[in-house]
């Protein structure tokens, strides 16, 4: 056992006066076990048998040797498997990926393995004691401290011109305010729950498939059939995924024995068709898993579950409010056309909807 | 002018082979193995004559397509009343599939059986990812992996699923699944949809290995256990004291 | 020792001695070498785990540098023209199309994003385990409470950092991941609707957010974690490592080995070690196929969708909340159903920053503590650790119900009804049953202390009676199990006007939960009563 700095001589369990401090109600026992002192050194076999020591000395040489190579492999690797995937296919960025990883994490492994096989077998391995020091300043040091804080107040007159001081507050608290205002241009100058209120979708807009636009006919739209659906002109749309984000839409087709419809909303519908908005009330996911037996639309991020037959009112998860319906009916040529825009914000709840 | 009316034709004449009802003649002999494969294994349930029972739905209207892959995945005959018939052993051959789903078609027509052309998974890959994104990804996962759906129902995964069977459970609507018709999605998307599943199929991730393509759930377990595994078991050798 | 006398001989030692002489002669760094090169550093494998965490950030910062060589974080819109074929044509954003790229047309580019995600993966679970090994050792109480609370800052910059790059490549999973955030932000009372408005530079999704977020993610907040890493290291050093109770360790030592040259070999070669590991399983494993997923498009969506394991505490939260939970107030819309999860992640987060001030507090010790505890010797608090680890663990399966239900054969609606019981009820049975361990623990090695441990070497006493000898432990054996700080639950005093204050009998009232139940270190008189009794 060897001391690692001069001034800290003595055995390891040093006699200490700590400064007084509360021991709060931990129980200081009198008769307490004492700390026996360090074990005695236990040498290691390659501290006593030199013939380990330099095996392992040469162990420790062969793992960098092998890191060397295992680089110089990932180098030939980045040629040998060349990335070709016109003419080879995907394997081979599989095979580039793969070989090139191979030399680099064994290059590491055997650079890793032998700085602590040298470390643990062939450095010293004896134990060092350190004497800890409290980690507050010594009394000394913390009363020139004061005196250095007492002269500044005293030659700037810090605590005694109290408007001058008040002021430099003041003018500091002012000057990041401007900063508020400069913000202000991350968006564009709209009123932004305004625009939550309004979609693509008005009176006479036809149903079109997503993504290429075909319109549908009523008489396309079979029992048990879901379609994924988005306005006719969302590619007029300034930003049409902003527009796509609110516009898009469920078709299904229920039987209309099993459609369960609010006396208000009769009309909502064309012969067991119904529209309802994608986008889940929860935080706005798009909800498009449809049982076309049990008529439940689930959320596949956190599990909410609409029923379909029931106006789409939430019969499980954490959605507080029923998708949405889009009202339709048939235009003059039997494609499906919006009636109206949706009647309420679609997506999540949020501070202004009810206003 | 003409290339397009014969594109148009060539269009028609590929959907009226897709959805047709089954009219090619099948020989009498086919029908009648398959009346009597009906009556052994599925009239307990699906009646006689079609008409369900409380133990099974009516098969009016179901057609070949339906009857293919229900017994042709082997989810029908149905081992015991679970949330939904899954997948398992198929308990006829190729042949008495399709003498059964004849016979069906014969009494109670429906989509028919796919042609070849659309199932060759040669078409339009990134028309049917994009596709298969839109209409059924929500249910079956990006790569095909399966989901959940309510009350312990699922949408099983696609990986090694027959080609004929993805495009029947489109056209048919098995289960819950919903129906996916000629108008929504045509013959063609169809078609695109199944290369793009082929493709998933047939060329294995250029990163490694795929932990079931499960996505950060999977990949969130597997650096817990095994990275902070390895990790921790260097920690230990690192720190024990050498011999 | 005996070496540095000798005067440096050859042209190697030459040269390293000018170059020092010339360093030192214009940085003074010998004084900070002397400081800090011989420093004792304890051994103990729990005590790299912040290591591993700042050896995967240290490879998060190279690999994630070659990254921005290749990436562009525009979200204007382009048809994919690249090699995979399943894209081909498809509308993308830049941002998406240069991640493919990236990842196949630069070699070993794949690779190093694997490398990159895996590391960051990493790391914050490094971070997370490293937190609970200070935790439940106690590690935090005084001096080292503001490093905890730096560390805790550190733990949400990394899971910041983390989410920032998750949703860099603009790809359908990250950006369902970036509505949800964007949902949650509308939901938020008053400000909700603009804050979302100002991220995303006007409504979702807008065609600023990633460069935003990857402002935040390569400049930022890097730096920040930078910043604050240093400072954590700083403390570190200034504070001294804590030691676990062993004969010869002192609250006033620390035994170890030295910085220079044992320590810096092993953490040396452990930086390779982790970073090799990393290199590996970024090598055969995929992670994040981007490429599956698709561009982002508002309207679809994939089964599974979740984020990485890191978020899925909040992901979860949110799918615990009961249907139908929207409040309005004056007309108002407050979403309980986001707002109460948020609040109890925001909840859980402030408990675990200001838990030391909490125990300190409670126990009154204002004195430095260097020996880390065993948890068992602090049953109370091992066992809030433990109902808080349970009540984090249960929000993170619940991120995952819809593959448990799949993959157990359950039904979702079952996962998510009993891990919304185990909320409430898994902490207050890990708290019961882990305090109920330590006390058992406790008591087990208090008996061993005093009485030695069952031999199984039984002997036939000359009256015939068989006993089973028990062996004595040794001294330095002993001293590991009976050397630890007890405390007694504090008393009720009225104060100097003669009043018994109400924060005097709420820290009264915590401090009889905390130490109630205690279990007293044997002490040298019982050992002897203990041995002589033995010896009849």
């Amino acid at each position: 056992m060897s001391q690692h700095d001069d001034e800290a001589t003595g055995s390891a369990v040093e006699a200490h006066t700590p400064r007084e401090v509360s021991i709060g109600t931990a129980v200081a026992n009198s008769d307490a076990v004492e700390n026996p002192g360090l074990p005695p050194h236990r040498e290691r076999v390659t501290d006593l048998d030199p013939r380990k020591d330099r095996q392992m000395s040469r162990r420790v040489v062969a793992l960098f040797l092998f890191s060397i190579l295992a680089s110089i492999f990932a180098i030939v690797a980045y040629f040998v498997w060349p990335i070709d995937v016109s003419v080879e296919g995907f394997g081979t960025i599989r095979n580039n990926n793969m070989a090139i990883g191979i030399g680099l994490a064994f290059a590491l492994l055997a650079i890793g393995t032998g700085v602590v096989l040298w470390g643990k077998n062939l450095m010293s391995g004896e134990e060092f004691v350190e004497q800890r020091h409290g980690t507050r300043g010594t009394d000394e040091v913390r009363a020139k401290v004061v005196k250095i804080f007492d002269d500044a107040n005293k030659e700037s007159g810090f605590g005694r011109r109290k408007l001058i001081r008040n002021t430099l507050f003041g003018a500091i608290a002012a000057w990041p305010l401007p900063a508020i205002f400069l913000f202000r241009d991350l968006a564009p100058a709209a009123e932004p729950h305004e625009l939550l209120r309004h979609t693509m979708w008005d009176a006479g807009i036809r149903l079109v498939r997503d993504p290429d636009g075909t319109p549908i006919r009523a008489a396309d739209v079979t029992i048990g059939s879901a379609f994924h659906v988005i306005p006719e002109n969302l590619e007029e749309a300034d930003h049409v995924l902003d527009a796509k984000a609110k516009a898009v839409v469920l078709l299904m087709r229920l039987n209309p024995a099993e459609l369960n419809e609010r006396e208000d909303r009769k009309d909502w519908s064309y012969d067991g068709i119904v529209a309802y908005s994608k986008i889940c009330t929860h935080v706005g996911c798009p909800v498009a898993l449809y049982e076309q037996h049990t008529h439940h639309l689930l959320c596949p991020c956190h599990q909410s579950q609409f029923d379909v037959a029931n106006h789409a009112a939430v019969i499980f998860g954490p959605a507080a409010r029923p998708l949405p319906q889009l009202p339709i009916e048939v235009d003059a040529e039997g494609y499906l056309v919006a009636k109206s825009d949706f009647t309420e914000p679609v997506g999540p709840s949020f501070w202004e909807r009810e206003r | 002018m003409i290339g397009l009316l014969s594109t148009g034709g060539a269009y028609a004449a590929f959907g009226a082979t897709a959805t047709a009802d089954e009219t090619t003649a099948v020989s009498q002999s086919t029908l009648d193995e398959g009346e009597k494969l009906f009556a052994a294994n599925c009239a307990t349930c699906h009646g006689a004559a079609l008409e369900g029972t409380e133990a099974g739905p009516s098969l009016h209207g179901v057609g070949a397509a339906s009857v293919d892959f229900q017994v042709g995945t082997g989810r029908m005959p149905m081992a015991f009343d679970g949330a939904q018939a899954e997948r398992k052993p198929v308990q006829f051959t190729d042949e008495q599939v399709k003498a059964l789903a004849a016979y069906v078609a014969s009494i109670s027509p429906g989509p028919a059986i796919p042609d070849e052309e659309y199932l060759q998974g040669d078409t339009d890959a990134a028309n049917g990812a994009e596709l298969f994104r839109i209409n059924c990804a929500m249910c079956h996962n990006v790569a095909g992996a399966g989901g959940a759906l309510t009350e312990g129902k699922f949408a099983p995964p696609l990986g090694g699923v027959a080609p004929e069977h993805i495009y029947e459970a489109m056209v048919t609507g098995p289960q819950n699944m919903p129906v996916f018709n000629d108008m929504n999605l045509s013959p063609a998307d169809k078609a695109d949809i199944i290369s793009y599943l082929t493709y998933v199929d047939d060329n294995s991730s250029p990163g490694g290995f795929e932990l079931g393509s499960l996505g950060p759930v999977a990949e969130g377990l597997f650096i817990w256990i095994f990275g902070l595994g390895a990790v921790i078991a260097i920690t230990v050798w690192l720190t024990a004291k050498a011999n | 020792m005996s070496t540095s006398t000798v005067t440096p001989q050859t042209r190697g030692s030459r040269f390293t001695a000018a170059a020092a002489n010339y360093l030192d002669e214009r940085t003074s760094i010998s004084g900070a070498v002397k400081e800090l090169g011989r420093k004792i550093f304890p051994d103990h494998w729990s005590f790299m785990l912040g290591e591993v965490a700042l050896y995967s950030f240290v490879v998060i910062l190279l690999s994630g540098t070659f990254l921005t060589f290749f990436f562009d974080p525009s979200m204007t819109e382009v048809y994919y023209d690249g090699e995979y074929m399943p894209l081909s044509g498809i509308h993308m954003s830049v941002a998406y199309h240069s991640s493919l790229d990236l990842s196949f047309e630069v070699r070993g580019g794949l690779l190093m994003r694997q490398v990159h995600h895996w590391a960051a993966l990493l790391f914050v679970a490094s971070i997370g385990l490293h937190m609970l090994r200070v935790f439940f050792t106690g590690a935090f109480r005084k001096p080292r409470e503001i490093n905890w609370v730096i560390g805790f800052v550190l733990f949400v910059l990394a899971m910041a950092e983390g989410f920032t790059g998750y949703s860099l490549p603009d790809d359908l999973l990250s950006g369902n991941g970036l509505r949800i955030i964007d949902g949650m932000l509308k939901g938020l009372p008053v400000v909700g609707v603009w804050i979302s408005y100002f991220l995303f530079g006007g409504e979702f999704p807008g065609v600023e957010v990633i460069p935003r977020l990857y402002v935040l993610h390569i400049m930022l907040l890097p730096a920040i974690l930078i910043v604050t890493l240093a400072l954590h290291m700083v403390l570190l050093i200034v504070n001294k490592h804590t030691q676990f109770a062993g004969p010869g360790r002192t609250n006033e030592n620390v035994v170890g080995v030295p910085i220079l040259p044992h320590f810096a070999a092993k953490a040396g070669g452990f930086f390779f070690l982790v970073f090799g590991v990393i290199m590996l399983i970024a090598t055969f494993f995929t992670i994040n196929p981007i490429w599956n997923y698709g561009p982002y498009d508002p309207s679809p969506v994939s089964a599974g969708t979740q984020p990485d394991w890191y978020i899925g505490f909040a992901d979860g939260a949110l799918r615990l909340a009961p249907p139908n939970w929207d409040v309005h107030v004056f007309g108002y819309t407050l979403p309980f159903g986001i707002l109460v999860p948020m609040i109890a992640l925001v909840g859980l987060l402030v408990v675990v920053a200001i838990y030391p001030f909490l125990e300190a507090w409670i126990t009154g010790d204002k004195r430095e503590h260097h020996i880390a505890d065993r948890p068992r010797n602090a049953p109370t608090r091992t066992a809030i650790g433990a109902a808080g680890v349970t009540f984090y663990a249960v929000m993170w399966a619940a991120a995952s119900s819809d593959i448990m239900a799949t993959h157990f054969m359950l039904t979702m609606e079952g996962v998510i009804h009993t891990l919304q019981a185990l909320l409430f009820v898994g902490p207050v049975i890990a708290y019961i049953v882990t305090k109920r361990i330590c006390l058992g623990l406790q008591k087990k090695d208090r008996e061993i202390a005093l009485h030695g441990f069952e031999s199984g070497r039984i002997v036939r006493m000359p009256g015939g009676a068989y006993i089973e000898v028990h062996e004595q432990l040794d001294e330095y054996e002993r001293w590991r199990l009976v050397s630890y700080t007890d405390y007694a639950p504090l008393m009720i005093r009225p104060n100097a006007k003669g009043r018994i204050t109400a924060t005097q009998r709420a820290r009264a009232a915590l401090s009889r939960w905390f130490f109630e139940d205690r279990i007293v270190p044997p002490t040298k008189g019982e050992i002897e009563h203990a041995k002589e009794h033995g010896h009849h």
